[in-house]
């Protein structure tokens, strides 16, 4: 679910441009979830994602660790378990440590799974000299009673070692000293090689087998000198949660729970806060307003700047920052403790069924936060096959851009039954009206993804193995720090800096009148019958339409446009907006419809431009759109029409 | 007779002595540390029953059912 501008792959690519001046290049390798993207930024100081699953990063990123007046260029690149190349992840590994010019090569290696990082240890140190290996997470390792004598793993591979923990910034300076002494010749590593690759880089696929068995052994007997362990049984802890939380009684049962109790606290917390911010923004208006007036502004900007921009964007913050804030951080704590994994393998059999790959799980666990970025994690997938339907059926799990949304119509709509006060009840239902809407979409995505597979797509379920990585404890701090900065900003920015055009343009829309009737109406007017079909009303559609650049503005469109007309511009209660939509003919199965289409449309045009830059293909993007927005008009369709049906008969 | 690796019980201990799944998941398993003579313990099973996680080298690893009939190993 990482969501700054590198993971969802816009500045990533190609920015090594961008830093124009260092000394040395760095590579910084090593396998999955070894806190490779933990030490970068605490070198670099950058924000790259992090999680504690296998995967997080999926394409080079840059960064420049300054030290003693000289400039390294970090490059933290994929986490592989070994350079035979088979998925995205391992070709950009390898090309870079080949081809990359780094000067030397950082191995950042588990502390407590030294063996199997040894591996690629040895198949690093085949391609280059200067490697130096760095001894991560020796917290954990401590933790579960391991110790490992760094000095005599620095003898027995014949490079620098280096200690660390990655939390601790402070570890982090021997590596980056070791790492200028290296540079600058003070130390010069002579790797203890098992020669592995009779040439340098063309033979590397042949006999994979024979020599990895002797990478293994080597790296069995180096752990066995360099490491001890006081209780064989360190892992008892984490198997015991694990025996729980993948069981066939509570598996799937807590997780659901988990999903629910997160979107309760969501609702819950965000409630008060989002009226007092709406509150706010009513009260600075009057203020700011008059000011304008004041300064003789005239009236049609100040309704373009008040009715247009300022609602807009009051509305988007005071209904989406809340909520964002609340869900991303506690989703980013099932995600550092090691939990979407488990995710993962509980459902594998399901996407098994569906041809289609488990680690499609973790990727939906990314749509959650944002569906571009859900895209770009479709990497992680090494079947092309599978990586299609991945990222075709994206879509189908809510974005945080829809999930206010969802959750304002749930709260408006299913508890305004619920008498004031009761807000207990009334926020679990709202939390369990969203879990149904998201069991529909994961039920689409099952049911798109194996359609896929036994038609255009055919073929059978490919790579399937999935790393169930330690628990982790999280960092509650920096969990807060980098969930509200990194996602939530983020988010907000993006959402912003839409709401501001779209705004204008509702603006213009709305005012700008042909024989006394605004463009919106007529547009409106247009789509309404077709809209009336699916159970909803002409200004939802088009709020829907103009609201592709961002999904987040469609109610403050929809709003807007209820409220043009009327002046009725307060709706900082849950109340006044219920009032709002109910005397704009909204129903309990327009709420239904809208919340459904919602779930079920085209992809934002961020969402729809990665899939382009994924896929290289403009017909599988138009496949993209097409796919959720049929399925969405003709689900509308048959509950309107199911709806109606069970009417006469009542 | 070896037995297949998704017949190995529970927390029963068996070393691997022929791995003939199809390419891609072969390497894969080599890679990370499953090669013949490795010893490997299945430790919990997902709700479904597929797949199920192993234990070898200290790893923790979901195979599926599948993948793991094409894996042969001998009970310790």
């Amino acid at each position: 679910m990482g969501l700054s501008n590198s993971s969802t792959g816009k500045k990533v690519s190609n920015n090594s441009k961008n830093f124009s001046h260092y000394d040395f290049t760095v590579a910084i390798a090593g396998n999955p979830n070894v806190g490779k993207s933990t030490i970068f930024n605490g070198l670099t100081g950058l924000n790259q994602h992090t999680g504690n699953w296998t995967g997080k990063t999926v394409e080079n990123a840059n960064g420049i660790c300054h030290y003693h007046n000289q400039n390294f260029l970090l490059v933290d690149i994929p986490g592989t378990y070994s350079l035979f190349a088979d998925s995205e992840e391992e070709k950009i590994a390898r090309d870079f440590i080949l081809n990359g010019n780094a000067y030397a090569t950082v191995v950042i290696v588990d502390a407590t799974l030294l063996e199997r990082n040894l591996n690629l240890v040895f198949q690093i140190m085949n391609l280059t000299k200067n490697v130096i290996v760095c001894v991560n997470l020796l917290d954990e390792a401590k933790k579960k009673g391991i110790s490992i004598n760094l000095s005599k793993l620095s003898n027995l591979l014949g490079v620098p070692v280096v200690g660390t923990i990655a939390r601790k910034k402070k570890t982090l300076n021997n590596l980056i000293s070791t790492i200028s002494d290296v540079c600058n010749k003070k130390i010069s590593p002579s790797p203890n090689n098992i020669n592995i690759f009779h040439d340098s880089n063309n033979n590397m696929e042949e006999g994979s087998k024979e020599v990895l068995k002797k990478i293994f052994e080597k790296s069995h007997e180096i752990v066995s000198e360099v490491v001890t362990i006081k209780d064989e049984n360190y892992n008892e802890r984490d198997k015991k949660i694990d025996k729980v939380l993948t069981s066939k009684k509570f598996g799937i049962p807590i997780m659901i729970l988990f999903l629910c109790l997160i979107f309760w606290i969501t609702i819950i917390g965000a409630n008060y806060p989002s009226e007092l911010l709406s509150m706010l923004f009513t009260n600075i208006e009057i203020p700011i307003k008059s000011f304008f007036v004041y300064i003789n502004t005239p009236s049609w900007l100040i309704s373009l700047l008040f009715d247009g921009i300022y609602r807009t964007v009051t509305w988007i913050v005071s209904v989406m920052l809340p909520p964002m804030a609340i869900f991303f951080p506690l989703f980013t704590l099932l995600e550092d403790l090691g939990y979407l994994p488990r995710i993962a393998f509980n459902l594998d059999k399901c996407f098994k069924k569906c041809c289609s790959s488990g680690k499609q799980a973790l990727t939906m666990c990314m749509g959650f936060g944002c569906n571009a970025a859900g895209v770009v994690g479709c990497r992680i997938i090494s079947s092309k096959r599978e990586r299609l339907i991945a990222i075709l059926t994206n879509n189908f799990v809510p974005c945080n851009g829809r999930f206010p949304f969802l959750i304002t119509i749930a709260t408006i709509f299913f508890t305004s039954a619920v008498k004031a006060g009761e807000s207990l009840k009334s926020s679990l239902i709202a939390a369990f009206i969203v879990f149904v809407i998201i069991c529909i979409g994961v039920g689409f995505t099952f049911l798109v993804s194996y359609i896929l597979s036994k038609t255009v797509l055919n073929g059978s379920a490919d790579c399937t193995l999935l790393e169930l990585p330690p628990y982790r404890k999280p960092q509650i701090g920096k969990i807060l720090v980098r969930s509200l900065l990194d996602r939530t900003l983020f988010v907000l920015g993006r959402a912003l800096s839409v709401a501001i055009p779209a705004g204008i343009l509702i603006w213009i829309l709305s005012n700008v009148q042909i024989d006394n009737i605004s463009i919106l109406t007529y547009i409106a007017t247009f789509f309404d019958p077709f809209a009336k079909l699916m159970g909803l009303d002409g200004y939802i559609l088009t709020a829907f339409i103009l609201g592709i650049p961002a999904n987040e503005i469609v109610l403050p469109i929809i709003l807007m446009c209820y409220t043009s007309a009327s002046s009725l511009v307060d709706t900082s209660s849950i109340q006044n907006l219920f009032e709002i939509l109910v005397s704009n003919g909204w129903t309990i199965i327009t709420a239904i419809n809208v919340m459904l289409f919602s779930l079920l449309h085209f992809p934002c045009a961020t969402t729809l431009l990665t899939i382009k830059n994924e896929t290289k293909s403009w017909r599988w993007t138009a496949i993209s759109f097409l796919i959720p927005t049929i399925i969405g008009i003709v689900s509308c369709m048959l509950i309107n029409l199911i709806y109606h049906i069970v009417l006469i008969f009542i | 007779m070896y037995m297949t690796l998704n017949n190995l019980k529970l927390n029963e201990k068996a070393v691997v002595k022929k791995i003939s799944c199809d390419n891609k998941i072969t390497r894969r398993l080599y890679d990370l540390g499953l090669l013949e003579n490795t010893l490997i313990c299945p430790i919990f099973s997902s709700p479904f029953g597929d797949p199920r996680a192993y234990e070898f080298r200290g790893n923790i690893i979901a195979i599926r059912n599948d993948d793991a009939t094409n894996i042969f190993v001998e009970v310790l």
